[in-house]
C-alpha cells in the first residue's frame, strides 16, 4: 500500500538545490558528565524532503532533537536554519525558527479540549475568545488538507494516542511550523493508524514542509523516508538516499561491526519444562495492551532469549514473572500455577517459589542507590532465615555474605560499605546478579543483563549465566543487543508489539533476519 | 559519584543551615531594637544555666524527642506526618483515660499502662490518614492537618461535656490518682540541684528509650529496613516483595504511637490532669527537629534538647528583657524549618559546587 | 427559628464566608499553577497584623490595607523562592511561613503596641465601614427579597464585596484568558507549557503573588472589616479551613463560593448556638466547628465524588530529556 512512486522523479536529496537545507548541523557534541551523548555530529536537512534518524536506544538521536528544539544547549558546534546560523538556547527560539516538535510522550495538556491544547503558548492578545474562533477556523482547513480531523472540543484524556498525535502535529502546525521533528511518533500507534500518520507526512512534504523522522524500525524508514542517517553511540556513522540503501545494509550500520563475543558453552541439556506460559496479556493503565497474549517455554538447564527492540513487551514480560505487576494468562513453574494479581502475585512470592529476577533497569528497581552494597545484597531476600534473627536483620552474617559473594564476582572496590551508587555499572550489576544467582533459583529472569557494563565485565556476567544453565537452571534471557543474545541463547523468541513473532535457533539464523523481525517485517510467526 | 563527603551531608550543610537561621533571628533582634548578642547570652543562661533551667529545658526537650521522632519515622517511609499536635492530643485523652480508670497503688505499674494508652491512642489517630493515603491515595498532609482540627474539637467537647469534673468550671479532668503521679526531676535528682518545680519527670528516660527503640528500629530491624527502602523508591520496594500499604500502615501507626507518648511526659509527669490543649504545638515543633536531626534518633535528640533549651531560654527571654516577647522562638522554629527544610537546597548547590572544584583542583 | 434569626445568621454568613472566600481564590491561584500552599494561614494572619498596625498608627485603613497586603505578599515570594526557584518542599516552605507569621506578629506587635501582641482599637478611618447598598431602605418593605438585600447583602464593608466579586473575576481570568488558561496548564502539565515556549517559572511566580494578594484581602479584611484590631492568632484556622474548602471545591471558583458559604454558616451556627437539634440528634458546637474537616476528608478519600487536585501539584517543574 506504500508505492515508492512518491519518491519518484523527485530532486529531494539528489540534485543540489538552489536554495539552501533546512536544517544544517556542524559538528554537535554534547556531553552528559562522562557520558558523550552526541559526538561531533553534522547533517545536512534538505528542504521538502523526510529525513530518517535510526539508531538504537541510546544512540543519540533524542538529544540531539533536543538541542535542537532548545532543550538543551550544545557544548560545541552550530546550527544553520535555512543557512542562517541561528542560536536556539530555548523552545521559544526553535518555535520562531519555524521548528515544530512532536516528542515520544506527548506534551499535551490532559483535561483541556483539542483547542485549547492548540493554541496554548500561541494564543492572539490576552483574552482567548479570539484565539479559539481563529484556531477552530484553521483547524478545519488542516483537517481537509492533511487528512488530519480531530473534534476540536474533545478533552485530550478521551482521545486516543493517535489522535493525540494528531493533535501535536496540529499544535506545530498552528505555529506555522516549516520544520516538524518526529520522536519515535510510532511508537504507541496501531500500524493502521501508522499508515495514517505517513499519508499525513507524506502530504505535508508535498506541501513543502521538511520532516524528521526519529525511529528505530526499519520499515518506517524504508516506506516513508527520502534520506536516512544512521546514528550508533552517539556518532552519526552515515547518510545515505533510502532509494540506495537497503534494510540489511541499515541494520548493519545501526548495529555495527562490535567485537564478536565469544563464550565458551556446550551445547545445552535442556531438562522438563520449568516456566511455561499461556495466552498472557498485560494492558497498562491507560488501557493499551501491551501483552497481546505470549506463549513460551523455558526448561532446565537452557537459556531462551528475548531478542527486541526496547518497548516492545518485554519489560512487561519480566515484570509480571518477578511479581510487579499484574495480568492475565496462565504461567506456571515446574507444573504449578503462580497468581497472576492479588496478593501473592509480588516478588517476595515469586522469590519462595525458586524464581529470581535481575531486572532490566537496576537503577530503578534492582538497588537501593543510597543503601550500602551490604544492605543491597539482602534486597529482596531480608525475610530469609539466614539474615535474621527474629526481627532484627543478622547484620553480621548479611556482610559476612556480601564480603563473599564480592570476592566470589570480583566486586571492586570490595567494600561492603559503601553506597551502591559509588560503584560503576558492571560492579553494581554484579552485586545484583551475586544476590541473585547465588539463592540457586529454579528460574533467572535476566533483562539486559550488560547495558552500561564494561567490557571485562560483560564476560564475567555471560560466564556466569553460562554456569547457572550448566547447573540444570531455565534461563530467560531479555535483551536488545543482538550480540549477547547470540552468545548466549540456547533458543531465540523475537518480540514485537507485544507478541512473538517466532522462534528461531541461534545456528540456523542471523543478525539480518532477527533485525527484521525485530521490525515487524516477518509475517510468518510461529 | 558521590558530589561531597558524607560529613559535609550530615553535618556540614545543617551546620550552615542553622547558622543562617540563627543570623536571621539575631536581625530580628537588632531590628526590634534590642542587642542579639546580649539575648542569646540570656536564652544560653536560662536554659542550661542552672539546675532550674535544665528542668525545664529537659522537659521541654522530651516532648520534642517524642513529637520529632514520631515525623523522623514518618519521613524515612517518605510520609509527612504533619499530624503529630493531634496524635499527641489522642494520646493525652488516652493516658488521661488509663490514669483515672484504675487507682494506680504505684507510678511503676501506672506508667508501663500510661505508655500503652498514649501510644494507642495516638496509634489510632495516625491510622484513618495512613489507610487513606495507602489505599486511596489521599494526600497524608492534607488529612493530617484535617485530623489535627478534628482531635482539637473532639477534645474541647469531650473536656466540656463528658470528662470535666462535675460542677467545676474548668474544662479539665479531674487530677490524676496519687499512684499514677511520675517521679519527678526532685524525687530522684535533687542531689543535682532540682528542685520542686522542676516539670521533668522520669518520661525523660522513656523519651531516651524510644530514641534508642527508633534507631534499633530504623537501622536493625526488618521492619526499618523495608521502611527505609519504600521511602527510597516505591518500585524497588515492589520489585523486593515489599507491600506498599503494609509498610505505609505500620510506619504511620508507629509514627502516631511516638507522637502519643508525648503525653505520658506533658499530661502524666507535668499537668497531671488533661488540659485543653495540652500539646501546645509541641507537634510542628517536632517538624523542625526531624528536620534539623535529619530524621536520625541521636539528630533528634540534639535537635530536641536546642529546641527545649530555645523554649525555656525564650521564656527566660521574656522575663529578662521584656521587649523580647516569648514568640521570638516560634520566629527561630519558623526559620529553622526554612533554611533546613525548604531552602535546603540554597546552601546544598554552592556547597557541592565547592566540593566539585576542590576535587577538580585536586585531580 | 424565625424569620430575624435567620437573616441575622445569613448575615454573619456572609462576614464569616469572606475571610475563607478571599483565602480560598488565593490557594486556588497557587494550586491551580501546581503550587501546594498550607501558608494560606500565615499570609492571613501577616495581613491582619500588619494592616491593623499601619491602620492604627496613620488612622487610614486604606494605607493599613496596603501594608497588609505587602506583608502577605513578602510571605509569597518568600514561598515562591522556596518552591519554585531552589525546588523545595512547598509543604515544610508553607509549614515555615505560618511560624514566622505567627511569631512575627506578636513579636513585632509587642515591640510597637506593647499590648501583648494585640494592636489598638481601630476606629473611624481606621477601620473599613459598612456600605449601604443602594435602595437597600426602599426594598426593606418588600416580603423575603426586602430583608434579604436590606439586611443580609447589604450593610457590609467594602471588602466583602471584594470578595464576592472576585469569584466571577477568578472564573474569567482562569477559564477566558491567555493567562488563565497558560497557568492551568502549568499546575497540569509544565511540560506542554515549556514546550509551547512559555516561562513556567514566570507563570508559578504570578500565581503565587496572586495567591498572596488575596491572602493579604483576606487578613485585612479580619483585622479591620470583620474585628476592629489584631488578637494574637486571629486567623484561628482559618486559612486551613479555606484550603478545606478549596478541596471541596475541587478547586473552581463557583463551588469554592458555595463551600465557603457553607463553611461560614457552620462557624455563625456554632457561634450562636451552643447546640443544636437535627432530626432528633443533637449535635455539640465543637462538630459544627469540626464539620468543614471532616467533610474534607471524606471527599478526599474519594467516597463522595473524587477530589482531583492538579496533576502536577507540588512537584518542582524539572525538564526532562
Amino acid at each position: 500500500m506504500t508505492a515508492p512512486t512518491h519518491t519518484e522523479g523527485r530532486p529531494a536529496a539528489a540534485a543540489p538545490s538552489q536554495t539552501a537545507p533546512a536544517i544544517e548541523l556542524r559538528g554537535i557534541s554534547k556531553a552528559f558528565g562522562a557520558v558523550q551523548a552526541n559526538k561531533d555530529i553534522s547533517i545536512r536537512v534538505e528542504r521538502g524532503t523526510i529525513h530518517g534518524i535510526i539508531g538504537e536506544n541510546g544512540a543519540g538521536k533524542s538529544t540531539l532533537m533536543s538541542i535542537l528544539y532548545g532543550f538543551y544547549k550544545a557544548d560545541s558546534g552550530e546550527i544553520l536554519i535555512g543557512g542562517q546560523r541561528t542560536d536556539i538556547p530555548d523552545s521559544q527560539a526553535a518555535i520562531r525558527a519555524g521548528i515544530g516538535m512532536v516528542f515520544q510522550h506527548f506534551k499535551l495538556v490532559e483535561n483541556f479540549t483539542v483547542l485549547e491544547n492548540v493554541v496554548l503558548g500561541a494564543e492572539d492578545g490576552a483574552f482567548l475568545r479570539p484565539s479559539l474562533v481563529k484556531a477552530r477556523r484553521l483547524l478545519v482547513d488542516l483537517a481537509r488538507e492533511y487528512e488530519l480531523n480531530v473534534d476540536p472540543d474533545a478533552k485530550i484524556e478521551n482521545l486516543g494516542v493517535g489522535m493525540q498525535q494528531r493533535v501535536e502535529i496540529l499544535k506545530a502546525l498552528y505555529r506555522q511550523a516549516d520544520i516538524l521533528i518526529l520522536d519515535e511518533p510510532t511508537g504507541v500507534l496501531t500500524p493502521s493508524e501508522a499508515d495514517h500518520l505517513f499519508r499525513i507526512l507524506r502530504g505535508l512534504r508535498d506541501e513543502g514542509k521538511t520532516i524528521i523522522l526519529i525511529t528505530h524500525k526499519l520499515r518506517e524508514i524504508m516506506d516513508v523516508t527520502d534520506n536516512v542517517s544512521v546514528m550508533r553511540r552517539g556518532e552519526m556513522t552515515a547518510t545515505v538516499r533510502t532509494a540506495d540503501t537497503s534494510p540489511s545494509e541499515l541494520a548493519e550500520l545501526m548495529v555495527g561491526r562490535k567485537v564478536l563475543l565469544r563464550v565458551d558453552k556446550t551445547p545445552a541439556r535442556p531438562g522438563p519444562v520449568v516456566l511455561k506460559v499461556e495466552n498472557l496479556k498485560v494492558t497498562d493503565d491507560k488501557g493499551v495492551e501491551r501483552l497481546r497474549g505470549i506463549d513460551l517455554e523455558v526448561r532446565a538447564g537452557e537459556i531462551l532469549g528475548v531478542a527486541g527492540v526496547a518497548g516492545n513487551g518485554q519489560s512487561e514480560l519480566l515484570e509480571v514473572l518477578g511479581g510487579i505487576s499484574d495480568a492475565t494468562g496462565t504461567v506456571t513453574l515446574n507444573g504449578t500455577p503462580l497468581d497472576l494479581s492479588g496478593p501473592r502475585a509480588d516478588g517476595r512470592s515469586r522469590r519462595h517459589a525458586g524464581i529470581a529476577h535481575v531486572p532490566e533497569d537496576r537503577h530503578r528497581l534492582g538497588l537501593i542507590l543510597d543503601f550500602t552494597a551490604w544492605e543491597n545484597t539482602g534486597f529482596g531476600y531480608h525475610d530469609l532465615p539466614d539474615y535474621c534473627r527474629g526481627a532484627l536483620m543478622d547484620q553480621t552474617a548479611l556482610r559476612n555474605d556480601t564480603r563473599g559473594k564480592m570476592e566470589r564476582f570480583d566486586v571492586r572496590p570490595a567494600d561492603c560499605w559503601l553506597h551502591a551508587k559509588s560503584f560503576s555499572g558492571g560492579n553494581q550489576q554484579k552485586i545484583v546478579l551475586a544476590r541473585e544467582i547465588e539463592r540457586n533459583p529454579d528460574l533467572l529472569l535476566v533483562g539486559q543483563p550488560t547495558r552500561g557494563v564494561d567490557i571485562g565485565a560483560i564476560e564475567f556476567i555471560h560466564q556466569r549465566l553460562i554456569e547457572l544453565r550448566d547447573a540444570g537452571k531455565a534461563i530467560l534471557l531479555v535483551s536488545v543487543e543482538l550480540d549477547e543474545i547470540f552468545a548466549l541463547s540456547d533458543r531465540i523468541a523475537v518480540m514485537f508489539d507485544g507478541r512473538i513473532m517466532g522462534e528461531r535457533l541461534p545456528g540456523q539464523t542471523d543478525e539480518t533476519e532477527l533485525g527484521m523481525m525485530m521490525a515487524g517485517m516477518d509475517g510468518k510467526a510461529r | 559519584m558521590d558530589t561531597m563527603p558524607r560529613w559535609a551531608d550530615i553535618a556540614l550543610i545543617p551546620l550552615i543551615n542553622l547558622t543562617l537561621a540563627l543570623l536571621v533571628s539575631a536581625l530580628v533582634i537588632a531590628l526590634i531594637g534590642e542587642n542579639p548578642a546580649q539575648a542569646m547570652g540570656v536564652m544560653i543562661r536560662g536554659a542550661v544555666g542552672s539546675a532550674y533551667g535544665w528542668g525545664y529545658t529537659l522537659y521541654y526537650a522530651t516532648n520534642f524527642i517524642f513529637t520529632g521522632l514520631a515525623v523522623a519515622v514518618a519521613f524515612h517511609a517518605r510520609l509527612f506526618n504533619i499530624g503529630g499536635e493531634g496524635q499527641a492530643a489522642l494520646g493525652g485523652l488516652g493516658v488521661a483515660i488509663v490514669c483515672l480508670s484504675v487507682p494506680w497503688p504505684h507510678w511503676t505499674l501506672a506508667l508501663p499502662a500510661a505508655v500503652l494508652g498514649g501510644a494507642l491512642f495516638g496509634a489510632a489517630w495516625a491510622a484513618i490518614p495512613a489507610w487513606l493515603q495507602a489505599t486511596r491515595g489521599s494526600h497524608i498532609v492534607i488529612t493530617t492537618i484535617m485530623f489535627n482540627f478534628i482531635a482539637s474539637a473532639l477534645l474541647v467537647y469531650l473536656l466540656v461535656n463528658v470528662l470535666k469534673v462535675p460542677g467545676s468550671m474548668a474544662p479539665e479532668t479531674a487530677r490524676f490518682p496519687e499512684g499514677a503521679r511520675l517521679p519527678s526531676a526532685y524525687d530522684w535528682g535533687a542531689w543535682m540541684g532540682f528542685g520542686r518545680s522542676a516539670p521533668l519527670n522520669v518520661a525523660f528516660f522513656v523519651a531516651l528509650a524510644c530514641c534508642v527503640a527508633v534507631w534499633v528500629l530504623i537501622w536493625k530491624t526488618r521492619l526499618g529496613y523495608e521502611i527505609r527502602a519504600f521511602g527510597q523508591s516505591e518500585a524497588a520496594a515492589k520489585y523486593a516483595g515489599i507491600r506498599p500499604v503494609r509498610t505505609i500502615m505500620i510506619t504511620m501507626l508507629i509514627s502516631g504511637g511516638l507522637a502519643g507518648l508525648m503525653a505520658v511526659n506533658a499530661v502524666q509527669g507535668e499537668a497531671e490532669r488533661l488540659v485543653i490543649d495540652s500539646v501546645q504545638g509541641a507537634g510542628f515543633v517536632g517538624i523542625a527537629v526531624a528536620l534539623m536531626g535529619r530524621s536520625h534518633p541521636l539528630g533528634v535528640l540534639l535537635a530536641a534538647l536546642l529546641f527545649g533549651a530555645l523554649y525555656q531560654g525564650g521564656a527566660e527571654l521574656e522575663f529578662e528583657m521584656p521587649a523580647i516577647s516569648r514568640e521570638m522562638i516560634v520566629v527561630i522554629q519558623a526559620l529553622v524549618i526554612l533554611f533546613t527544610g525548604a531552602l535546603d537546597n540554597m546552601v546544598r548547590g554552592p556547597v557541592e559546587g565547592l566540593f566539585r572544584r576542590r576535587r577538580k583542583g585536586a585531580t | 427559628m424565625d424569620l430575624a434569626t435567620v437573616i441575622q445568621l445569613l448575615d454573619s454568613t456572609l462576614r464569616l464566608a469572606t475571610p475563607l472566600l478571599l483565602a480560598c481564590l488565593a490557594g486556588l491561584f497557587s494550586e491551580r499553577a501546581g503550587i501546594f500552599d498550607i501558608g494560606l494561614e500565615g499570609k492571613m494572619l501577616a495581613a491582619a497584623f500588619f494592616s491593623a498596625a499601619v491602620a492604627a498608627m496613620t488612622g487610614n485603613v486604606w494605607i493599613g490595607l496596603l501594608a497588609g497586603t505587602a506583608a502577605s505578599l513578602a510571605l509569597a515570594a518568600l514561598h515562591g523562592l522556596a518552591s519554585i526557584t531552589f525546588r523545595g518542599n512547598q509543604l515544610i516552605s508553607g509549614v515555615a511561613i505560618n511560624f514566622l507569621a505567627s511569631g512575627l506578629t506578636v513579636l513585632i506587635g509587642q515591640t510597637w503596641f506593647q499590648l501583648g501582641g494585640r494592636t489598638p482599637s481601630l476606629e473611624g478611618a481606621a477601620r473599613f465601614q459598612e456600605i449601604t447598598l443602594p435602595l437597600a431602605g426602599v426594598l426593606e418593605p418588600v416580603p423575603v427579597i426586602g430583608p434579604l438585600y436590606a439586611n443580609v447583602l447589604s450593610g457590609h464593608t467594602i471588602l466583602v464585596y471584594v470578595g464576592l466579586l472576585a469569584v466571577p473575576a477568578t472564573w474569567y481570568v482562569l477559564f477566558r484568558t491567555r493567562f488563565g488558561l497558560r497557568l492551568r496548564a502549568v499546575g497540569e502539565n509544565p511540560g506542554a507549557v515549556d514546550t509551547a515556549g512559555v516561562s513556567v517559572v514566570g507563570l508559578r511566580f504570578s500565581a503565587v503573588l496572586i495567591c498572596g494578594l488575596l491572602c493579604g484581602l483576606a487578613g485585612a479584611y479580619l483585622a479591620t472589616g470583620l474585628s476592629a484590631g489584631f488578637v494574637k492568632e486571629m486567623s484561628a484556622g482559618r486559612g486551613f479551613i479555606a484550603l478545606a474548602a478549596l478541596i471541596f471545591a475541587k478547586w473552581r471558583p463557583w463551588y469554592a463560593l458555595a463551600a465557603c458559604l457553607l463553611f461560614g454558616l457552620l462557624e455563625a451556627l456554632g457561634n450562636r448556638f451552643q447546640s443544636l437539634e437535627v432530626l432528633g440528634v443533637t449535635l455539640p458546637t465543637q462538630f459544627m466547628q469540626a464539620l468543614p474537616y471532616i467533610l474534607t476528608v471524606v471527599i478526599l478519600a474519594g467516597f463522595v465524588g473524587k477530589a482531583i487536585p492538579p496533576r502536577a501539584g507540588g512537584a518542582a517543574y524539572v525538564k526532562e530529556r
